[in-house]
């Protein structure tokens, strides 16, 4: 991973609240789980998506910055939550909208 | 291809006391579900939960030889009472 790619990824989960790293776009995804994370999150809100498909050094290096074999990848409020199972969980478990807002306990 | 049975090993490898249950989604032997419970996960986070899956099947998926994984994991107590939510489902 570059320098380069590193700050970018550091600034994009600073500057957006919700941050999805995907295989196509909310409009059009390219991958079942891409869809489903993408479905989920914009439940609450606007999501900031990254297109991994179109940046190959991106697809790499994303899975070297959170240590995480699979795509998609989301981050919430500048924080690594996983991929689309542990979305589907958070959100089964009533816990996703609190981590959005930034209302969650604790 | 991956044979379920070698994945499942792996994982039970890894985490000594896991159930793991394995589905084969497409019958294409690359695209698998898999259910992990495991008193190893207890107070850990989920993205820490499913490393610990993940570490041991590091090599398939740089490979892409896994290409994708739908994963859940529990603890015991977690998955006992994911159970009990079922049954009461109507």
């Amino acid at each position: 991973m570059t320098p380069e790619l590193k700050s970018r990824f550091d600034d994009a989960v600073q500057k957006h609240p919700v941050v999805l790293f995907m295989k196509g776009n909310a409009l059009f995804p390219r991958c079942g789980f891409s869809a489903a994370a993408v479905q989920i999150l914009q439940q609450y809100g606007p999501v900031h998506t990254v297109d991994v498909l179109a940046e190959p050094d991106v697809r790499e290096a994303i899975k070297e910055y959170t240590h995480w074999p699979t795509i998609p990848q989301a981050f919430i409020r500048g924080k690594f939550v996983g991929g689309s199972d542990i979305l589907r969980d958070l959100e089964e478990r009533g816990e996703l909208e609190a981590m959005i807002k930034g209302t969650e306990g604790g | 291809m991956i044979d379920p049975e070698e994945l499942k090993r792996r994982v039970v490898h890894a985490l000594a006391d896991a159930d793991v249950e394995v589905q084969d989604l497409t019958g294409t032997r690359d695209h698998f579900e898999m259910r992990v419970v495991s008193s190893r996960f207890a107070g850990q986070s989920m993205v820490d939960q499913h490393q610990l899956v993940y570490a041991p099947l590091q090599d398939w998926l740089k490979t892409g030889e896994l290409h994708a994984l739908s994963l859940r994991t529990f603890t015991p107590e977690q998955w006992k009472k994911a159970q009990e939510r079922q049954t009461r489902t109507p």
